[in-house]
């Protein structure tokens, strides 16, 4: 029984992920399901709410870093937005914010796909 | 002088993960550690485990990965024990990010994140065992 899960929400042109649970090698492959939907359904720009993740190894971080050149070169992005504090200190611990854009609310997040923001 | 020590044995597959981190949090809690550094062990936990299912054991499930747990009064510490392929230290070198998300590589993490983790991480190899031994020190 997985205790992870990944729901679906959009707004506007964004397409928004809420990550719930527990992100580690075991549930790493329903993230990267997630995102392969998106890009099967020629959506790229993508928020992460990770205000339910409670926790993340690296198995989770390596489906970012393995589709975020593709999605940028489609011209989209990942913004990942709302990580609880000990989620985002390791996202911090690994330089993530040096390559991702994490912001602290999902409208944050949002607002970056804003034409006068992109 | 040995406090404490708490065992437990899973086998090779991922569906395990939760429960070495509910191990690690459970006797790392008890040993009188911050939630901060109970953090930081369950995570260089599951990665050391994570790393023997996919690269002692190459993926192949139902071997036997044991982990114990020693309280030391200045320290704790994590032995992951696994009868696997040896793990290559030549061969490891430290991830660059930037490189990673060039080429679209996915993993190769986890020893960085365990040192930066843990005080030590060490790698033996005696008698048909692969050892990783991780330390933490009462700060």
């Amino acid at each position: 029984m997985s205790n992870f899960s990944v729901g679906f929400r959009s707004s506007g042109h964004v397409q928004i992920l809420d990550l719930k649970g527990e992100l580690d090698a075991h549930t790493a492959s329903e993230l990267e399901a997630a995102i392969q939907k998106c890009q099967v359904n020629r959506q790229v720009h993508i928020v992460i709410n990770g205000s339910s993740l409670m926790y993340i190894s690296s198995a989770g971080l390596g489906v970012f870093m393995a589709y975020i050149e593709e999605i940028r070169e489609n011209g989209g992005d990942i913004k990942i937005a709302a990580l609880q504090p000990k989620v985002y200190n390791v996202f911090d611990l690994l330089g993530f914010p040096m390559l991702f854009d994490i912001v602290d609310s999902e409208v944050d997040a949002i607002g970056k796909f804003e034409p006068s923001n992109a | 002088m040995v406090v404490d020590t708490h065992t437990l044995t899973i086998p090779s597959s991922t569906s395990f993960l939760e429960e070495v981190r509910e191990f690690v949090t459970t006797h790392a809690t008890n040993a009188g550690f911050s939630e901060n550094a109970v953090e930081q062990m369950k995570m260089a936990v599951d990665e050391a485990c994570t790393n023997v299912i996919e690269h002692s054991y190459q993926g192949k499930s139902g071997q036997p990965i044991d982990i114990s747990i020693s309280s030391y009064p200045d320290k704790l510490m994590v032995t992951i024990r696994d009868k696997g392929l040896k793990f290559d230290r030549e061969a490891y070198k430290e991830p660059d990010l930037l490189l990673y998300a060039k080429s679209k590589k996915s993993g190769g993490f986890g020893v960085h994140i365990m040192r930066k983790l843990m005080d030590s991480v060490e790698y033996k190899n005696a008698g048909g065992f692969n050892e990783c031994c991780m330390t933490k020190n009462r700060s």
